[in-house]
């Protein structure tokens, strides 16, 4: 069984809401579209206060190349254009529509009738993947279309299908394969189309072997596409593991992206957005989201329109239990815990994670050891208790030579560490504060 | 006798030696230095803070030496006092600069500033800074982990555990700017020191719109403008929802602190100020204001401070 | 901040399965030694403890009850094993307090220190008291403490082979069983043997530095056998005689003086191994382990400093 090379860490995976049905969330009362829901610039509104739109209206276009277009879930009126705490913790822009109805814009095919043929150019697809705000739905929500057009000089060979989901509790990802095997096998394909490639892998942990099953029967019918079950290890998931796990190819340090070495790697879920995209012109409005925690009465995954408060969804999954200590956006491992319950959810928003107080508690911090399991546990090869010093002690110059820019966040470090050192928190302050120093270099050249 | 003999000029011989070789290299290899550098270094504090600008206090001779006057030049910790001895050493004038010292601009405490989360990353401002609005509702007040105590050498700012915000200590600091470059939400600020330590301070950096303001804090900057229609010395300027006083222009009159509905502005080391006969025109936020003070009294007695005063008259003598 | 999940590990879990893995060892030395190793070793761990809550709680004034993370027990059952059984109490004091209050805490307590703190004090009382740290008991008296009959110990009639140049009879059974004289947890290779598969089974270590010792010495004093087969024992002598697997499993293994990396580690081992067979053949002392080990602990940030961990894609397999 195959798995990423260098360190890693088993985390308990606590997918309880694993085999649940997707089940569709009500509408919201009004739905909340930030502007910034993926990496790059901010897409700039393109409705006024009292405009009237419908589900798949275009209400704010890319404001760049590496942006993307956002629309709108929901029918209904613009109330206001105003700031909103969203994930990150921060007021950014957004769009506010009261919601009326539910009428969707004619052009979206709305009949469940599965298409597996297409004649569309490579660029006509990228085209239409762009103008359906697509992102990356893993997490880090970096614009689809940018990376399926590789830069100059450089070369695809093949298409990597991100299935893994290792980051614990979250089941979204693996609920769409076992319902949707057959539009995300064909949102492959076009991928594959998108980029000019014959090979398709689907990187799928074995911890989900109704999903492999289904998978690889379903991909008989898909030329060039493959299922590699992997080994359970966290951050499978993690771009550069994932091409080092499936075809074994390390990708250099940054700034070196995975087209370097032949990859383009894409999520399952875009995947599913992309068919949709392409196939029914549906412009990426709705995702799956996984709510869920140890205390919730009915942990589940549901088809939830963008911009709808997590707060309702928490209400549907059993309502918010009494020892929450924590909401948390994303994934127990590298998701953000919310200030409150009311942020909307994103194009990246894959799960909602409730954790008791005594769950999220850290453990009191201890001296360093020198035990040296963050070093064992570290999949990008680093010694995070040296960069968690180095960021303490402001030894910037020392922290770049000890390659932090290449740190990837996943948490390993912070997990494993016996003495429950923040070595993560350290970490990042760290490689932010590099960044920004090397961006400033770079600058004055 | 003949072994001591041996000894003594062997021993002799060889200091000779050596001594001849130091005196060679140090003729040699002497490195040609202005004298008055070594004379203006000796007058500097030697704290070595990199207050001035320059790396320690040999780089700041240094720098006075070659510059040929004083202009822009100041070695914030020595002050007024340290600047003259170095003019008289050069033959040069100083200008006399005014003192400053460093102010906390957030006065978000406890009671304040309600707590709307927890953190629990690591015990570092500019760590908390990253998760946005942080413990409380506001995105631009202190976040009290504490990165301006361990900034400051001189001992001059301390976490008061009862508000969870700093205190400058005005005798002690020397308004170097470390903890300015501390604090990742650039609350501190160096003002001039004022007579008597007076000063009118807006203690809030805060630059959301007034309602989402006035939801995070009871003491937090709306930006209404009444505090610049009411200065008489233009000194008050309203940027980003923000009252900023200008404290080269201010005058200290205090009408502004009168005026300010959420008590941002806060006036420092003034005495406290006389009942006004009602004629005058009282406005109605000062009594209750003051019986406000009264209730907070006994929290606040109990740490003096120069800095996170009560928002009304100070009355305790720091 | 993320993550927000916790492998649960933490310091005294793993300060609790060495503890448990140097069980057969201390249960064999109680079994070997009777009540003089029982003494010992109470009142080793007694004393480690206990200076480690006094240099806390009023020398350093700290809050933070650092013996509940269990180091101080694990230092001092490790002293213990360190001594001979019938040593008298105010050395094993001296020497409790000399790895807790100059060896461990003057650095900053559990993490900090340079040296493993009870190797530090075993050399520390074997340079001050000679004699007295280097009689040892003959095994299987089990009421005797003070007045236990002394014996060579295998390691020193081994040592003697250099001079005298005739075969010591050391049965190598009893060597590995551990019915030898020696210090209380050096004796028996085989209990040593089951600690360390307690330790490698429960991750509290890794592979890497006992088998780089084992194998070195094995593999040296092999070939210098097969050289010198009458000055110098059979390998085998060498791998379970004296303190080597106890230093090999619990001293060079630990968390705070060995270095990060696998490689670091292996280099680590292989030195030791080099170093204590260059002391046991050709140095004074019949015993080269402990020197060893310090010797190497002061290189450990060297050996960190030069040995990176293999960084992802630094070398691209094609």
């Amino acid at each position: 069984m195959k798995t990423f090379r260098i360190g890693g860490v088993h985390p308990s995976e606590n997918k309880l809401s694993a085999g649940k049905k997707i089940e569709p969330m009500a509408l919201p009362k009004q739905a909340v579209f930030p502007l910034s829901q993926h990496i790059g610039a901010p897409a700039v509104p393109c409705v006024a206060k009292g405009d009237m739109v419908k589900v798949g209206t275009k209400i704010a276009d890319a404001g760049g190349f590496v942006s993307a277009a956002i629309f709108s879930s929901v029918s209904g009126k613009v109330a206001k254009i105003d700031s909103v705490i969203d994930a990150s913790g921060y007021r950014k822009p957004a769009i506010f529509i009261d919601v009326v109805g539910d009428e969707w814009e004619e052009s979206i095919d709305r009949s469940e009738e599965l298409v597996t043929k297409c004649d569309l150019k490579p660029e006509e697809i990228v085209a239409k993947i762009k103008d359906a705000g697509v992102v990356g739905m893993g997490g880090a929500c970096f614009p689809t279309h940018v990376k399926l057009t590789p830069p100059p000089g450089s070369k695809a060979e093949c298409v990597i299908i991100n299935a893994v989901e290792c980051e614990p509790y979250l089941t979204a990802d693996h609920s769409l394969m076992l319902e949707k095997p057959e539009q995300i096998l064909m949102g492959v394909s076009l991928l594959m189309k998108a980029v000019n490639v014959t090979v398709g892998y689907i990187a799928i942990e074995n911890n989900k072997p109704d999903a492999i099953a289904l998978m690889t029967e379903k991909a008989k019918n898909f030329p060039g596409i493959q299922v590699v079950p992997l080994k359970v290890k966290y951050p499978q998931g993690g771009e550069k593991q994932l091409i080092d796990a499936v075809i074994s190819r390390q990708v250099p340090a940054p700034p070196a992206i995975p087209i370097a070495v032949g990859a383009v790697v894409q999520n399952v879920g875009t995947a599913y957005a992309v068919y949709e995209a392409v196939i029914k012109n549906k412009p990426l409005f709705e995702r799956i989201v996984t709510v869920t925690g140890k205390s919730l009465a009915n942990p589940s995954n549901f088809l939830t329109r963008m911009g709808t408060p997590m707060s309702q969804l928490i209400e549907a999954a059993g309502g918010m239990p009494e020892d929450t200590g924590k909401i948390i956006g994303g994934g127990p491992m590298m998701g953000k815990a919310l200030l409150n319950a009311e942020v909307p959810i994103c194009k990246g928003s894959s799960g909602v994670l409730l954790m008791s107080e005594k769950e999220s508690l850290r453990g009191e911090e201890q001296n360093c050891t020198r035990c040296a399991k963050c070093v064992a546990a570290c999949p990008m090869g680093l010694e995070p208790y040296l960069l968690a010093k180095l960021g303490e002690y402001a030894d910037w110059e020392r922290a770049e030579k000890e390659d932090i820019m290449t740190c990837i966040e996943c948490g390993c470090c912070t997990f494993t560490c016996p003495s429950n050192r923040p070595l993560l928190d350290w970490v990042r302050l760290c490689k932010n504060t590099v960044g920004g120093i090397i961006r400033e270099r770079n600058a004055k050249k | 006798m003949n072994t001591i003999l041996v000894a003594v000029i062997a021993l002799g011989v060889t200091a000779l030696v050596l001594a001849g070789v130091l005196f060679v290299v140090s003729k040699q290899f002497a490195v040609e230095e202005d004298p008055r550098v070594g004379q203006v270094a000796e007058v500097l504090p030697q704290a070595n803070c990199g207050g001035c600008g320059y790396p320690g206090c040999a780089g700041f001779a240094d720098a006075c030496v070659k510059a040929g006057s004083l202009d822009g030049l100041l070695c914030p910790v020595g002050g007024q006092a340290v600047m003259t001895k170095v003019a008289d050493i050069l033959g040069l004038s100083a200008d006399a600069a005014e003192p400053k010292v460093a102010v906390v601009r957030c006065n978000g405490t406890c009671e304040h500033r309600p707590r709307t989360a927890v953190y629990d990353g690591a015990v570092s401002c500019k760590i908390a800074h990253a998760t946005g609005c942080g413990e409380t509702g506001c995105a631009f007040g202190c976040l009290g982990c504490g990165d301006c105590v361990a900034a400051c050498k001189f001992d001059a700012i301390r976490m008061n555990p009862t508000t969870g915000l700093p205190e400058v200590d005005a005798e002690k600091c020397t308004a170097c700017g470390a903890c300015v470059k501390a604090c990742p939400r650039m609350i501190i600020e160096l003002r001039n020191k004022g007579k008597n330590g007076r000063r009118m301070v807006v203690l809030c950096v805060n630059k959301d719109k007034g309602a989402i303001t006035r939801k995070a804090c009871e003491v937090g900057c709306i930006g209404c403008g009444k505090c610049q229609k009411v200065c008489p010395f233009d000194a008050i300027t309203i940027a980003n929802n923000l009252a900023y006083i200008d404290y080269e222009k201010c005058k200290l009159c205090r009408k502004c602190e009168d005026e300010c509905p959420q008590h941002s502005i806060v006036a420092v080391n003034f005495p406290p100020r006389k009942p006004k006969p009602a004629a005058t025109e009282a406005p109605k936020t000062a009594p209750a204001a003051e019986a406000k003070s009264a209730a907070k009294a006994p929290e606040t007695t109990e740490t003096p401070s120069t800095q996170t005063a009560p928002s009304t008259p100070n009355t305790q003598k720091s | 901040m993320s993550p927000h999940v916790h492998s649960g590990d933490s310091v005294s879990k793993n300060m609790r399965w060495v503890i448990i893995a140097m069980l057969p060892a201390m249960l064999w030395s109680f079994y070997a030694f009777g009540m003089g190793a029982v003494i010992v070793t109470a009142v080793s761990v007694a004393s480690c403890v206990f200076f480690e809550w006094a240099i806390n709680k009023y020398i350093l004034k700290n809050d933070k009850c650092t013996v509940c993370d269990l180091s101080a027990v694990v230092t001092g059952i490790l002293l213990a094993f360190n001594l001979p059984s019938n040593l008298p109490l105010y050395i094993i004091i001296i020497g409790a307090l000399f790895a807790i209050g100059v060896v461990k805490m003057t650095f900053g307590g559990l993490g900090c220190n340079l040296f493993n703190p009870a190797l530090a004090a075993r050399v520390f009382l074997l340079i001050s008291f000679p004699v007295k740290m280097t009689v040892f008991p003959e095994v299987g008296q089990m009421t005797a403490y003070a007045d236990a009959v002394t014996a060579a110990t295998p390691m020193a009639a081994i040592k003697a082979q250099i001079s005298t140049g005739t075969l010591a009879d050391v049965s190598l059974l009893d060597l590995f069983l551990g019915n030898v004289g020696g210090s209380l947890g050096e004796v028996s290779a085989l209990c040593l043997l089951l600690g360390l598969v307690i330790l490698l089974v429960s991750r509290t270590i890794t592979w890497h530095i006992p088998v780089s010792i084992l194998v070195t010495v094995f593999a040296l004093t092999g070939l210098l056998h097969i050289a010198y087969p009458v000055e110098v024992a059979t390998p085998w002598h060498h791998l379970f005689g004296g303190g080597l697997m106890l230093g090999a499993i619990f001293m060079a293994t630990d968390y705070v003086t060995s270095p990060m990396t696998p490689k670091g580690q292996l280099i680590y081992g292989f030195c030791i191994g080099f170093l204590t067979v260059a002391i046991r053949v050709f140095g004074a002392y019949p015993e080269g382990m402990s020197f060893a080990i310090l010797i190497m602990n002061a290189f450990v940030p060297l050996i960190n400093n030069a040995c990176k961990p293999k960084r992802f894609a630094k070398e691209v397999k094609k």
